[in-house]
C-alpha cells in the first residue's frame, strides 16, 4: 500500500519483443498514450524498447529508477511466468524493492492471440492501465525463506528414478525410493538389447539396481505405493503403503526354494508380457532388487483355499509369514522426484492389425521377451507355437502413435526399436524382414548410423501406413501366412506382403493412473496425459508445483539416454536446493488485522491448511504465516475486510479492474478526476 | 458509442495462477486466436475471488465477467475452487435479483493444458454477450449524489 506522504513515480516500459509484440501492437502508440493519459496516475516516464528482457533493456529500467527517482515500475511484455523475476531483479539492482514492479502480459494475452491491430493496441492500453492502477497499491515485501529437508522421495524405480536416486545418494543425502512392483528396474529390465549400440540391457542396468539396493543412503520400498502427500516444498510428509509381502525380509535370504516348490503357475502379464509363467510366490526375474519374493495373494492356493503352505514348509529360514499385514510408513522429505514411466499402447485397440485375434501378431514388449536370452524361449525367436522359426517377419511402426484415432504424438522410440528388432531377427533367424514406416525418425547420436547398418544388412523398408493384417489368403503363396496390406507410397501401389510373424512397434502412453497420481502430488497433465513440465525448453524437469520434479517418460515419450539425463537433471535441481538449505518463496500470504476482526470465524472453516487459529480469549482469529499458502480464499470471504493478502490485495485487484476498464468508460475517469 | 458500429462487449476474466492463467499463456504460445474483448486479471486461486470484484467490474463498465479456475478436484490449494463455485452460485443468484442476466457472469473450469478450450469459451461468451447487448450500469448519464452512494454501497 502506498504510504500516505509518498509521491507515486511510475516508469512504464512497453516491449516490442522483436516483432512478437510489435507486429500486432502499435507499441510506440501504447507508450505515448501511457505517457499522456496516465500522467496524473503517477507515470513520469513511458518508453518502448526492442527487447526489455535484454541486459540493455534492464539497464534502461535501472538507469531510469535513478534518473527519474522511480518508485514503481510497470513492464508490458510477456507473461509474468516467464520474465517477472528478470524485471524484479533489475529493480532490485537499482535499489528498488522488487515487489514494486508489475509485469503485464501483452504478448501471450494480446499480440499472439489477436489479429486486429487496432483492437490489439487498444487492449494493450487497457492491460497496461490495469498494471499502472495495480502497481500504485504495491508495497515493499521480503521473500519468505523456507528450510529444505535434506531427504528426497523418488517415485518409480525405472532407469530414470534409479539415476536420480543414485546421484542424490552418492552426494551423501538420504533418498526414499518407492516402487510399485516387487523389484526395481522398470521396463529396461525387460529388454534384451538397447539401441543403437546393442548393449545388453541387463548388463548395464543390474549393476545400477544393485547400487540402489545396497546404497547406505537409499531406503528402498518395493511392492509399495505412495498414498498420501501433505505439506509443501521443503517439508513434505509422505505416507507410503508397503503392501504385505508375506515374506519376512529380515529372515529371507533370497535362495529361491519357495519359488521352486510353489505348485501354482500363473501367466506373467507384467514382466513376461504374457508370454511366460511365474509362480504365486515370485520375484519378477532372477536379478531382482531386492531379492525377496512376494506372495501374490489373489493367486495363492493357501490364501484362496486354505491349504498348501508349500513355500512355508520348504523355506530354510522360516521367512514365510502369512500373517503379515499392509504397513503404512510416514517419511519427511524436502523434494520429490516422480519417475513413474509409461504404459505400452494396447494394440488390441487397432483391430485391423489383429493383435489378440491372430496368434502370430506380437507387441514390441512381447518381442523383447522373445528375443531375451533370459526370456521364456531363451532368446529363440519363434512363432506362438513355441517351436517354428519364422522365415519372414513384418515390423509395423507407429502403432497407436501419429494417428488421430489414438495418439497424435510421436512415441520417439518406435523407429529405433523397429530397427533393433529387424537387426535381431536377421541376426538370429536369417528371416526376410520388412519394416513398414511412415517416416524414419532416427535423430540423436549414432542412431542414423544404425539405420544405415540395418539397411545394409538387407532389411526391406516399405514406406506407408499398414491398412490391415489378415490371415485370409487369396493368392498363391499366402496360405497359412499373415498378409500385410499396405500402400507403398514410394511406388504408389497397393501391396500384399505375406509373412510368418508380425511385430507391432507400439507407442508409449501415460500410465493408466497418471491422472490420479497427478492429483495426489498436485501436478497437472497435458491433454495427452503426460505430466506438464515448468517450461518445455528451459525447465523440463521442474513442475508448476515447487519441490516436485519429473524425470523420464512420465514427462513424455523418450529413450533410455534421455531418461537417464532427466533423472540426473532432476537430482541436480534437488541437490542445489538441499545445498542451499532453504528456498525463497513468493511472499503471498494473508494476515488478519486484529483490530478489525469481529471473531465471526467464517474464515476458520475455509482454510484447507488449518492455518487459521481462533483465540478464544481475545475473540479474534489469527493466521499462522508458516502454514498459510496464500490462496487468498479467506481474504475474499472476510465480511469485515479484516484480512489482507499480500501481492494480491483488494486494493491491487480493484485498482487493476478500474485500470482495465478505464478506456471504455470515460465517465469513470472523469468521476475520478472530480473526486 | 456511435449507433452504426456493432456492439463490442468488454469482459473481465478472473483467472487462477495455476491453471486458467497458464491456459491463457498456452493459448498465446500456441497462437490460438480469440476475440480481443476479454481482459484478464490474475489471482492466486479462484477461491480468492471476492464477489466485490465481480460487482466492481460490472459497475465499472464491464459487460460481463468470466471466472475460471482449476477443474473440480484439481485445485492447487486442495479444494478452494469448490469455495469459488459456492460463491459463484450465490453471487449469480443475487445478480439475477438485481436484474442482471445470469449469462453475464460465467464460470469455466480450465486446466493449464486447456488453452484451446479457454479460447473457445471466451469466443462463445463474447458472442453470447454481444447478442445480449451492453450492460449500462457503469455509464451514469448524469452524476447525482444518490447514484454515487448506490455505487459506493455496491462496491
Amino acid at each position: 500500500m502506498a504510504k500516505q506522504n509518498e509521491e507515486i513515480r511510475i516508469g512504464v516500459y512497453v516491449c516490442h519483443c522483436g516483432s512478437n509484440i510489435a507486429g500486432t501492437v502499435d507499441v510506440d502508440n501504447v507508450a505515448k498514450w501511457a505517457a499522456e493519459n496516465l500522467k496524473d496516475r503517477g507515470v513520469v516516464i513511458s518508453r518502448d524498447y526492442k527487447f526489455m528482457c535484454s541486459s540493455l533493456g534492464q539497464e534502461l529500467i535501472e538507469k531510469d529508477i535513478h534518473d527519474y527517482r522511480l518508485n514503481r515500475v510497470v513492464v508490458a511484455a510477456c507473461s509474468p511466468h516467464l520474465h517477472e523475476n528478470t524485471f524484479r531483479k533489475a529493480c532490485a539492482n537499482a535499489g528498488l524493492n522488487p515487489y514494486l514492479c508489475e509485469l503485464v502480459s501483452i504478448r501471450e494475452q494480446v499480440s499472439w492471440v489477436h489479429t486486429d491491430k487496432v483492437a490489439a493496441t487498444e487492449k494493450s492500453k487497457a492491460v497496461l492501465a490495469g498494471g499502472v492502477e495495480r502497481v500504485i497499491h504495491h508495497e515493499s515485501l521480503e521473500p519468505l525463506h523456507v528450510p529444505i529437508h535434506p531427504a528426497t522421495l523418488v517415485v518409480g524405480g525405472g532407469i530414470a528414478g534409479i539415476q536420480a536416486a543414485l546421484e542424490i545418494a552418492d552426494a551423501g543425502f538420504p533418498v526414499y525410493m518407492v516402487e510399485r512392483e516387487p523389484s526395481i528396474g522398470g521396463h529396461m529390465a525387460q529388454f534384451d538389447k538397447t539401441f543403437p549400440t546393442l548393449d545388453c540391457s541387463a548388463c548395464i542396468l543390474t549393476p545400477r539396481m544393485v547400487s540402489v539396493g545396497t546404497h547406505p543412503h537409499v531406503t528402498l520400498y518395493t511392492w509399495s505405493e505412495v498414498v498420501r502427500v501433505e505439506g509443501y516444498v521443503g517439508n513434505f510428509t509422505v505416507t507410503i503403503k508397503k503392501k504385505a509381502r508375506y515374506v519376512n525380509e529380515a529372515l529371507c535370504t533370497g535362495c529361491g526354494i519357495c519359488q521352486e516348490k510353489c505348485p501354482k503357475k500363473i501367466i506373467d502379464d507384467v514382466y513376461e508380457a504374457g508370454l511366460g509363467f511365474r509362480k504365486a510366490v515370485y520375484t519378477p526375474f532372477p536379478q531382482a532388487v531386492p531379492k525377496f519374493p512376494v506372495i501374490d495373494k489373489p493367486n495363492c492356493t493357501y490364501f484362496q483355499k486354505g491349504t498348501c503352505r508349500a513355500c512355508e514348509k520348504f523355506c530354510p529360514t522360516n521367512a514365510i509369514d502369512f500373517n503379515q499385514e499392509d504397513e503404512f510408513i510416514t517419511v519427511q522429505v524436502g523434494n520429490i522426484i516422480l519417475a513413474t514411466g509409461y504404459d505400452l499402447f494396447d494394440p488390441r485397440r487397432v483391430e485391423s492389425y489383429g493383435y489378440g485375434r491372430l496368434a502370430n501378431v506380437f507387441t514390441s514388449l512381447e518381442f523383447e521377451r522373445l528375443s531375451n536370452a533370459a526370456g521364456p524361449t531363451n532368446g529363440n525367436i519363434v512363432l506362438r507355437d513355441g517351436k517354428t522359426t519364422p522365415t519372414s517377419v513384418g515390423i509395423i511402426h507407429c502403432v497407436g502413435s501419429r494417428d488421430r484415432n489414438y495418439n497424435n504424438y510421436c512415441s520417439v522410440i518406435c523407429c529405433m526399436q523397429g530397427l533393433k528388432f529387424a537387426h535381431l531377427v536377421k541376426e538370429r533367424t536369417g528371416a526376410t524382414v520388412y519394416n513398414f514406416y511412415i517416416d524414419m525418425r532416427t535423430a540423436y547420436k549414432a542412431y542414423d548410423e544404425f539405420y544405415q547398418r540395418v539397411l545394409e544388412e538387407g532389411t526391406l523398408f516399405v514406406r506407408g501406413r499398414v491398412a490391415e493384417v489378415t490371415d485370409a489368403g487369396r493368392q498363391v503363396g499366402e496360405e497359412g501366412k499373415l498378409i500385410i496390406q499396405v500402400e507403398d507410397t514410394l511406388v504408389g501401389k497397393q501391396r500384399r506382403i505375406p509373412v510368418d510373424m508380425v511385430i507391432l512397434s507400439a507407442g508409449l502412453q501415460p500410465r493408466n493412473d497418471a491422472k490420479e497420481v497427478a492429483k495426489l502430488f498436485g501436478l497437472s497433465c497435458s491433454a495427452d496425459g503426460w505430466f506438464i513440465e515448468k517450461h518445455p525448453k528451459l525447465d523440463p524437469v521442474a513442475t508448476m508445483t515447487e519441490g516436485i520434479f519429473i524425470a523420464g517418460c512420465v514427462q513424455g515419450p523418450k529413450d533410455i539416454p534421455s531418461s537417464v539425463s532427466q533423472g540426473a537433471a532432476a537430482s541436480a535441481r534437488v541437490l542445489g536446493r538441499i545445498q542451499q538449505g532453504e528456498i525463497a518463496l513468493e511472499p503471498v500470504r494473508a494476515t488478519i488485522h486484529e483490530d478489525q476482526c469481529s471473531g465471526c470465524r467464517i474464515c476458520n472453516g475455509l482454510c484447507p491448511f488449518n492455518a487459521i487459529l481462533y483465540h478464544e480469549d481475545r475473540m479474534v482469529s489469527e493466521i499462522n504465516p508458516a502454514l498459510c499458502q496464500g490462496c487468498g480464499t479467506c481474504v475474499g470471504a472476510c465480511p469485515a475486510g479484516a484480512i489482507t493478502g499480500t501481492v494480491f490485495s483488494d486494493d491491487q485487484i480493484l485498482g487493476q479492474i478500474e485500470g482495465l476498464l478505464m478506456l471504455n468508460v470515460p465517465e469513470i475517469a472523469t468521476l475520478k478526476e472530480t473526486q | 458509442m456511435p449507433d452504426n458500429q456493432p456492439f463490442e462487449p468488454v469482459i473481465i476474466g478472473f483467472t487462477c495462477n495455476w491453471c486458467s492463467y497458464r491456459a491463457a499463456d498456452l493459448a498465446g504460445t500456441a497462437r490460438v486466436k480469440y476475440a480481443p474483448n476479454i481482459r484478464l486479471v490474475r489471482l492466486m486461486c479462484s477461491g480468492r475471488l471476492d464477489p466485490t470484484f465481480v460487482i466492481k467490474a460490472l459497475a465499472s463498465g464491464a459487460d460481463a465477467v468470466l471466472i475460471s479456475g482449476c477443474h473440480p478436484g484439481e485445485c492447487h490449494y486442495i479444494e478452494q475452487n469448490y469455495k469459488a463455485l459456492r460463491r459463484f452460485m450465490l453471487l449469480r443468484r443475487t445478480l439475477v435479483q438485481m436484474g442482471i442476466e445470469p449469462q453475464r457472469v460465467q464460470l469455466v473450469w480450465a486446466s493449464a493444458a486447456e488453452g484451446v478450450k479457454l479460447a473457445q469459451e471466451i469466443n462463445r461468451m463474447v458472442e453470447e454477450i454481444r447478442a445480449l447487448g451492453p450492460l449500462n450500469w457503469g455509464q451514469i448519464p448524469e452524476k447525482s449524489p444518490i447514484q454515487d452512494t448506490a455505487l459506493e454501497v455496491a462496491v
